[in-house]
């Protein structure tokens, strides 16, 4: 009996995790297993002049000097750089004016506002994209497109990243307010008794105390910079201003897809994933070493 | 003709058609053959409606997962994958790659008769090494499109040699600023390559098992100089093709002429539904006069592939649509292609224009008159998706920064040979 119940009590967490291990492994492990594998090999054609039979061979580490060489990747991870840049302080920074605006006591209309700025993080990224797209088209635009050009070599990073911002700001609103909701209003009495102005409260309380929430925002912002594909992907057809291999994820997507080089494109994939690791890794010292400062 | 903007309505159009056909498709059983086919003309369901009820035994279910080079690249994953259709309809520029990975069947067994319908240089573009891989659907060939309302309004005359294009384009320039001859488009290089026919490029030969590439050659050069210098004195507007942008443009009248396919009137139907009747037909201007070659976009074949359950069947309906008088006639009337099969050019219902082209009678005549005289390439390579994806990006970038179109060739050349080699075919 208090043997079923041991075995009950040590089954039972295993048993709770088990569909999460279980999917993780389908459509993580093993496709990131058969990426590692793919990546170490190449297609070869043979028999006569449209090569009818292909082989898989052994290539060692020939794919991934391909990729570490191919400079159209190099200048791909400079322009995700690029729109990061204006992403990711923008997004962060909108989200905590608005939440910090939304906190002050006499704002009239709060939860319309925050449901109005919240909508356009559930607004799918293509969609998204789609619309911004006729908003840009000098043929179409409503918001000027026919005097900017925003699809100009400079303009279109602005362009992008503006979608980004769009689609991200609601959502990061979102946590910043959650947080601000747990500051304890003592805290905020005390402040109004000494005199404190709402802007000094946001600038000298508020913030302070969001800091861990800020760290996360800003690693949320940082992940999704990395996997930038959707918005450049579907503005593509446009303008010429987008090649397809405009972002590293572009370039993956068009190597393996377009392309028909799955085993470059798997390499490029297992560095990339590599790289972003390191990258969120070190992100999230940094935030957790600001946020306990 | 393969724009992401469509693809939304062609994603929305095939869910509808599966659930549509998921309803009667569980039904199949005892001697019935049921084939799955992959195809995005406009109103093919009307087409396969007819052999439905006239073959109880071999039904065929009509889906359209995407269009052109979207679909290749669906049909390799999806053979990957093992559970491509029975049938797809495939452009000539993508059979040799499809049969390079192996996706598409030798159906030579099943077509010994139906391939005595089709003239040589037709077969051409589906037999490679004796072996036949589709039924040739449409032939394309390139011509040019022009608005005949803004050419009587600013009096221009329809150009006969690329010389007269320019200089109305030039005219039409002074006289209305606002309105282009045409656009270049860098998205979709169909027309591009057409353009390189006509002047005489060959980007893929070969002899025996070795290649010879060049698309960078000298009648290349001399296209892409010539669209160069249109561009550079802004004759010509730089935004891609098949775009909401486009689509504006060609409904309201800022683009007086498009270099298009036979296939056009269907297309603009959909493209820009105010100018029905404002549009006219007339052959593609030539490099010198009276010199009638033209070249060729797109024009398909209906292939059985690899993984067809019943590639009997499948050769069998591939034969009937394009080959049947009653098939023909219903794509002539319904999806506008110009037959394939030689005695498809000959059906009563070429006599009337298309539905778009009201006041045109002749314009069957006149596809039929510069049909023979379309130059191909001898051969299509086997990685034209890295050769189209090259131009894309690297004209795209010309138009986009002043770069010379002639050094976009060069390194489109280069990325072609580097893949094929890398793939292990032979390039002298």
């Amino acid at each position: 009996m208090a043997a079923t119940r041991r075995l009950r009590r040590t089954a039972l967490p295993y048993l709770l995790v088990l569909p999460a291990v279980v999917l993780f492994l389908l459509f993580v492990l093993v496709p990131g297993g058969y990426a590692l594998v793919l990546s170490f090999q190449a297609r070869k054609v043979s028999g006569g002049l449209l090569g009818s039979s292909t082989t898989q061979v052994f290539a060692g580490l020939d794919n991934y000097r391909a990729v570490l060489a191919d400079t159209e990747l190099w200048s791909g991870i400079g322009r995700m750089v690029l729109v990061g840049v204006i992403v990711i302080p923008a997004t962060v920074g909108l989200a905590l004016l608005f939440a910090l605006l939304l906190d002050v006591p006499r704002v009239r209309l709060a939860k319309v506002t925050r449901l109005a700025i919240f909508l356009p993080y559930a607004v799918p990224g293509v969609i998204a994209t789609l619309m911004w797209g006729f908003l840009y088209l000098p043929a179409t635009s409503p918001i000027g497109g026919d005097h900017v050009d925003f699809f100009s070599s400079v303009g279109v990073f602005f362009s992008v990243a503006n979608i980004s911002v769009w689609g991200a700001v609601g959502f990061n609103m979102i946590v910043l307010c959650t947080a601000l909701r747990s500051v304890p209003t003592e805290v905020h009495e005390a402040a109004r008794i000494d005199g404190c102005t709402e802007l000094g409260m946001a600038l000298r309380i508020k913030i302070p105390l969001l800091r861990p929430a800020i760290a996360m925002c800003a690693l949320f912002t940082v992940l999704g910079s990395l996997q930038l594909f959707n918005e450049p992907n579907t503005l593509k057809p446009l303008s010429n201003a987008i090649s397809s291999t405009w972002v590293p994820l572009m370039k993956i997507y068009d190597d393996a897809f377009v392309d028909s080089d799955l085993n470059h494109a798997a390499a490029t994939s297992v560095l990339f994933t590599a790289a972003a690791l390191l990258v969120s890794w070190v992100a999230s010292r940094f935030v957790q070493s600001r946020a306990a400062s | 003709m393969k724009s992401q903007w469509r693809l939304a309505g062609v994603v929305l159009a095939g869910a509808l058609l599966v659930t549509g056909c998921g309803g009667g498709g569980a039904a199949a059983t005892g001697g019935k053959v049921d084939l799955s086919f992959w195809d995005w003309d406009p109103n093919m369901d009307q087409v396969v409606a007819i052999w439905n009820t006239a073959h109880p035994d071999i039904h065929v279910t009509l889906t359209n997962p995407a269009g052109g080079d979207q679909l290749v690249a669906k049909m390799v994953t999806a053979h990957q994958a093992g559970n491509g259709p029975d049938l797809a309809k495939v452009e000539y520029q993508s059979l040799p790659s499809l049969v390079s990975n192996g996706v598409v069947a030798d159906i030579s067994q099943y077509t010994a008769d139906t391939v005595r319908q089709f003239d040589e240089p037709t077969l051409r573009s589906t037999r490679f090494d004796g072996k036949v891989y589709g039924v040739p659907q449409d032939v394309a060939p390139l011509m040019l499109f022009y608005r005949k309302d803004i050419f009587q309004q600013y009096g221009i005359e329809v150009p006969t040699t690329w010389q007269d294009y320019a200089t109305a384009a030039a005219t039409l320039h002074q006289k209305a600023p606002a309105v282009s001859m045409t656009n270049f488009d860098a998205a979709d290089p169909g027309w591009f390559t057409g353009l390189m026919q006509q002047a005489g490029a060959d980007w893929w030969s070969a002899s025996g098992d070795t290649w010879r590439v060049d698309i960078n050659g000298s009648a290349s050069k001399k296209v892409a100089d010539y669209w160069q210098k249109l561009v550079a004195d802004g004759l010509v507007a730089k935004n891609p093709s098949f775009s909401p942008q486009w689509n504006k443009q060609m409904n309201d009248g800022s683009l007086a002429t498009w270099i298009s396919g036979a296939w056009a009137p269907a297309q603009l139907g959909g493209i820009a539904p105010a100018t029905k009747g404002k549009w006219a037909v007339a052959p593609l201007p030539a490099w010198s006069p009276g010199d009638r070659a033209t070249g060729i976009w797109g024009g398909s074949a209906t292939t059985v592939t690899a993984d067809a359950k019943h590639p009997a069947e499948a050769a069998q309906f591939a034969s009937w649509l394009n080959t049947d008088a009653e098939a023909i006639t219903a794509q002539i009337r319904q999806i506008n292609i110009y037959p394939a099969a030689t005695a498809g050019r000959s059906l009563p219902v070429l006599s009337s224009p298309p539905a778009f082209f009201p006041d045109q009678a002749n314009f069957y005549d006149l596809v039929k008159g510069v049909a023979p005289t379309a130059r191909s390439f001898s051969m299509w390579g086997p990685n034209v998706t890295v050769t189209f994806s090259g131009y894309t990006d690297r004209f795209a970038a010309a138009l986009q920064s002043g770069g010379s179109f002639g050094a976009a060739l060069d390194a489109v050349q280069s990325s072609t040979v580097a893949d094929m080699k890398k793939l292990g075919f032979a390039v002298s």
